[in-house]
């Protein structure tokens, strides 16, 4: 009985002392990749490239998430509202949750799947194929040349994600609202703008920058640490979307109890 | 050109490399044999500062702990598999180093000298503009071989470069690569299992067994000694002081 109650300290003990070295190196990890930002040489054609590659091609699954959530979201709140007989709330609670929340949660989520796994297939790839090496012989630092422009590309893009996510939601939500729930067009509009204030707009594109370095520096990390062959990869692929999707959702509740006390 | 003093690499309690010492001098081509596992991979990483080795000294072109940049322009590097970019385009393989750092060309000066190279290596310019998945094992060799040769450095090193291919083109690759470093006088380690590289590329034979050069002299006495070991490898018996579970 005292053995079995030791084994299962030290498992724990072993965990904890795993799951604490883990955070210690993602957070050395990132310290490096924000070193790299002030030390020449940058990449300015691989950053390029990364925009185009997470912030421009992400455009549709961000959007259509975004769609559909918003037109969701305006039905859900419709149907709570009708209850206190405030149906008028539709619009703003909508653009609200959008802008706050949903947007940038929701766009994060969309990106993790989408960036972080294949930012961590295409370097672990690299990685076993001796390519990491490869770079180093030739003089370039691989957390220069491949993480930077990707933790940078993905957090300036991130925002401008979830502006337009935010656009399309609160598009989706009006149209909804205008052909299924018979709100007056104009109307509707008025309601969404009128409410929605300068920091609603600003806390969740600040959310998307966040969610978009998270994204990007935990694709970069799993794929730099995969093991070998294709197992390693694909281990690092599935270990690079959890974090990240963990990693945004607890960000985001702690920049929200950051915003909500402000 | 190359002088490595006591040399030790061990990961956790497996002792790696266990005191290597040797000297090449410019224009000498060691090829280093061993079975699977022996740390010959090892070896190279530690030279070219891949891994940290434990202790030991590594002194190449006069450079003792060379910045990432010093290294690169003295050695060039062909790895086993090519680790060619698959992002970049042929040419943009060959020329990266050109591409980018210090003393860096414009794209039209690198992409002339891309060419050359991918000439000297038995390629056309059209191959220039493929991406490294559409080539065969082959092309990738000699690309990777384009590659390690466009700075002209003094030292080259190969990593198995005969790996995966057929004896006709690990032929065509062994030739080319003693043809290369005579005319470029370069100094040249070659890590193989492949007798046919000793044979045609080696000045110099070394066997690394058990974490030390085991046996060290020229390619004709690697193939004709009655040393038991060096017999077991080259003529390929599995039976021998070799065990064939490692």
């Amino acid at each position: 009985m005292i053995g079995m109650a030791l084994n299962l300290l030290g498992a724990t003990g072993r965990m904890a002392s795993g799951l604490m070295g883990g955070i210690g190196r993602f957070l050395a990890f990132a310290a490096v990749t924000i070193s790299h930002l002030f030390r020449p040489p940058w990449y300015g054609r691989e950053f390029a490239l990364q925009l185009v590659q997470i912030g421009w091609l992400s455009l549709p699954v961000v959007g259509l998430t975004a769609l559909f959530t918003g037109g969701a979201l305006a039905l859900q709140i419709y149907a709570g509202s009708a209850r206190f007989s405030a149906e008028f709330a539709v619009p703003s609670i909508t653009a609200i949750g959008m802008v706050r929340e949903l947007g940038p949660v929701l766009g994060g989520l969309m990106v993790a799947a989408r960036v972080a796994s294949s930012i961590a297939a295409e370097i672990g790839t690299m990685k076993v194929s001796e390519q990491i090496d490869a770079l180093r012989t030739l003089a370039t630092e691989p957390m220069k040349y491949l993480t930077l422009p990707r933790v940078l590309a993905a957090t300036l893009a991130m925002p401008v994600l979830v502006a337009v996510g935010d656009a399309i939601g609160i598009l989706g939500g009006y149209a909804v609202g205008v052909t299924r729930l018979g709100f007056d067009g104009p109307t509707y509009l008025r309601n969404t703008v009128e409410f929605l204030e300068f920091w609603d707009i600003a806390s969740g594109l600040v959310k998307g920058a966040v969610f978009g370095f998270l994204v990007a520096l935990s694709g970069c990390y799993f794929g730099m640490h995969s093991g070998r062959g294709a197992q390693g990869v694909g281990e690092a692929t599935k270990s690079a979307v959890v974090v990240a999707s963990v990693l945004i959702l607890s960000a985001n509740y702690m920049l929200t109890e950051v915003f909500f006390s402000a | 050109m190359i002088r490595i003093t006591d040399l030790k690499k061990a990961f956790g309690r497996k002792v790696v490399l266990d005191g290597i010492s040797f000297g090449l001098d410019r224009g000498e081509s060691l090829v280093v044999i061993g079975g699977s596992g022996t740390g010959k991979s090892v070896l190279l990483k530690c030279l070219l500062g891949l891994e940290d080795a434990d202790s030991g000294t590594i002194t190449i072109a006069g450079l003792n702990r060379p910045r990432p940049h010093e290294l690169a322009a003295q050695v060039g590097m062909l790895f086993q598999g090519g680790a060619l970019f698959d992002s970049l385009p042929v040419w943009q393989n060959v020329a990266f180093r050109l591409l980018r750092g210090p003393a860096r060309l414009d794209k039209a000066q690198a992409r002339a000298l891309a060419t050359e190279k991918l000439a000297r290596v038995g390629l056309g310019a059209e191959v220039g503009d493929l991406f490294p998945a559409e080539l065969s094992g082959g092309m990738q060799k000699r690309v990777g071989l384009a590659r390690a040769i466009a700075g002209d450095p003094p030292v080259l090193f190969f990593d198995e470069p005969t790996a995966g291919l057929d004896p006709i083109m690990a032929a065509v690759i062994n030739a080319l690569i003693r043809e290369i470093v005579s005319e470029m006088g370069a100094t040249a380690i070659t890590i193989t299992h492949d007798m046919r590289t000793l044979r045609d590329v080696a000045d110099r034979v070394a066997m690394l067994h058990e974490g030390r050069f085991y046996w060290q002299g020229t390619a004709d006495e690697a193939l004709s000694t009655d040393d038991p070991v060096l017999q077991q490898f080259t003529q390929g018996r599995t039976t021998g002081p070799i065990p064939t579970l490692r």
